[in-house]
């Protein structure tokens, strides 16, 4: 009965605290996207019309699938900076095929495709056989993603691409909504991964890989295969976030995707996944595509500058983690 | 609980010898380990004691000597090898998962799976029966910690070791190793995690200690391996010997004929 007492009395404190931080990073980036949407809603008519929203959902749908792979990347700690390169000589590779050199569209999609996933299996052995930073890494692959782009495309956009490279673009009406087959493929993307990351054991080994390699290591979980499977998983859905930004803009763009690594990191933070890696969700990070995505548009339609969307986003980004280093800290 | 010298050792070594560059960690180690007792390990820092029981778990393998389960020869290349072999091993303070709830702790590296199609081919987890089996192997080694739904880092010190502890007790089907599980403790969480070994002991699994901790050691331990300079200098008894002099032994300051030795 004493020992009873003695154990209960042990784990009180730390307990609650943990357990407001958890519930801090989940409902936060939920209560921030509401009040977000309900603010724009007030200060202009035109944010909640059904042909807003559909642009929301077509604006955010590359990042949405490019902050999949990110998230995967940073609950193993590691951070991807090569995602939108890799991305943008992804569309690069897969419209050249197809326009200038003939192939059929569909080799020309897995071609492109399977560049991306190449691109994640680099980053995945130099992290994992090397032994090298994630961020050096991808500082590197970013870099060599980005002159191959400049390189095989000359500098030139392009255009006229057959149908089925497009077919991510075409829309259909839901609900009175105009809605693209890339925005649908992003969620259902983001179900699947929530699926095999909440419900599988290499889901659960890549939390635990991220939380704690060395008791990963010692419990059995071959960590180093669990790291190499993100990255190159990751890898294929820049690929496919590839076919996605090619459906909507219906061109090869050498310039596209720049910025698209911070974006997803951003949008990952604010969803509330850690950057220490082994915390965090998918779903939130689809929240959190939808934060920074509702924020440009509304910012847009209130007629405020561009770049203080970039300064908004920093702040975003900021706050989300100093919200998660705070709670860290205050559980240690 | 004396050890018999007439029964097999569950756990034996013999001459092991590990280099590293120049350095000597072990020179011919011996070791026994008998059935249903607590063996700890004491020696200065330096003598060898975690590079002795990283062989025995799997984490290192030896340049040279034997080892011996259940009087059969075995080879750990990593310490899966050792755990399919029922040696289970608690380090020191990165055994668990902060994040991770207790029934996914417990079941790290060897979750189970549903039983259906979806189990088989998508490795889907079975977490009502994780949740239930890990409540029973906590609730065995009668360690309180409420919902085995809660994140390890919600825990104090000493439920973070009785969840490791219950890990290994929970899957070691011949050993428990132990190293320095209460170093980090205070001295109430110390004693729960020395009642947990007894514990384990008194369902039948043998628990080898290392432990800086002498007052410690004498309450707890049958048998008292003493390394000094990568070799095995005495095998001694709470009875057979004093604290002084076991401390006198792991330093050379006595010689090394112990009553029980070899």
């Amino acid at each position: 009965m004493l020992a009873r007492l003695r154990w209960t009395e042990f784990g009180r404190d730390p307990g609650a605290a943990i357990a407001r931080a958890r519930l801090i990073s989940t409902l936060g980036p939920l209560i921030a996207l509401l009040l977000a949407s309900i603010f724009f809603s007030i200060r202009t008519d035109r944010f909640l019309t059904t042909e807003n929203l559909s642009l929301i959902t077509q604006q955010v749908a590359v990042v949405g699938v490019l902050a999949i792979g990110q998230t995967l990347i940073i609950l193993t700690a590691g951070v991807d900076l090569s995602c939108g390169a890799v991305m943008a000589f992804g569309t690069i590779v897969m419209t050249k095929l197809a326009v200038t050199h003939g192939v059929n569209p569909f080799l020309a999609i897995a071609l492109g495709i399977g560049v991306c996933l190449g691109f994640g299996v680099l980053n995945g052995l130099l992290v994992t056989v090397l032994r090298l930073p994630p961020f050096i890494v991808t500082l590197g692959t970013l870099n060599i993603a980005f002159a191959l782009t400049h390189i095989t495309s000359n500098e030139e956009t392009i255009a006229n691409l057959p149908d089925p490279v497009v077919f991510f673009g075409n829309t259909f009406r839901f609900a009175g909504t105009t809605i693209t087959y890339g925005s649908v493929l992003a969620v259902a993307l983001t179900l699947i991964t929530w699926f095999v990351l909440t419900k599988t054991v290499g889901g659960r080994h890549v939390y635990a890989t991220g939380n704690n390699p060395d008791a990963a290591r010692l419990a059995g979980v071959r960590t180093r295969r669990v790291l190499l499977a993100v990255y190159a998983t990751a890898g294929l859905l820049y690929g496919i976030a590839a076919l996605v930004l090619v459906g909507r803009t219906g061109v090869g763009d050498p310039q596209a995707g720049q910025s698209a690594n911070l974006d997803s990191i951003t949008a990952v933070v604010v969803g509330g996944t850690s950057l220490f890696g082994g915390r965090g969700s998918v779903l939130g990070t689809l929240v959190g595509t939808l934060i920074v995505g509702i924020f440009r548009n509304g910012l847009q339609l209130l007629g405020v500058a561009a770049i203080y969307q970039f300064l908004i986003t920093g702040v975003l980004v900021i706050l989300a983690v100093a919200v998660d280093q705070l709670s860290r800290r205050r559980q240690a | 609980m004396s050890a018999v010298a007439a029964r097999v050792p569950v756990l034996e070594a013999r001459g092991l010898v590990k280099h590293y560059g120049v350095v000597t960690a072990l020179d011919g180690a011996d070791f026994d380990l008998y059935p249903g007792e607590i063996l700890a390990l004491i020696g200065d820092n330096g003598a060898g004691k975690s590079t002795l029981i990283k062989a025995l778990s799997g984490a290192i393998v030896p340049d040279r000597g034997e080892i011996f389960l259940n009087g059969t020869p075995v080879h750990f290349r990593n310490p899966l090898e050792a755990r399919r072999n029922g040696i289970e091993t608690v380090y020191q303070d990165l055994a668990l998962a902060p994040a991770l709830d207790i029934a996914e702790n417990l079941f790290l590296g060897r979750e189970l799976r549903r039983r259906d199609i979806i189990g088989i081919v998508l490795r889907v987890t079975d977490r009502p029966r994780m949740l239930r089996e890990a409540r029973a192997h906590i609730a065995d080694l009668k360690i309180n910690v409420g919902s085995m739904k809660q994140s390890v880092e919600t825990l104090s010190g000493g439920q973070r070791q009785g969840v490791a502890v219950a890990r290994a007790a929970a899957f070691a089907s011949r050993v428990v190793i132990m190293d320095e599980p209460t170093a980090a403790l205070g001295v109430r969480e110390s004693g729960m995690v020395l009642d947990l070994i007894r514990e384990v002991r008194a369902r039948g699994t043998p628990v080898v200690l290392i432990s800086h901790n002498m007052p410690q050691v004498f309450e707890i331990a049958d048998r008292l391996h003493v390394m000094r300079l990568g070799r095995r200098v005495a095998t001694i008894t709470p009875a057979s010997h004093s604290m002084t002099e076991a401390v006198a032994l792991m330093t050379g300051a006595a010689s090394s004929q112990g009553p029980t030795k070899g």
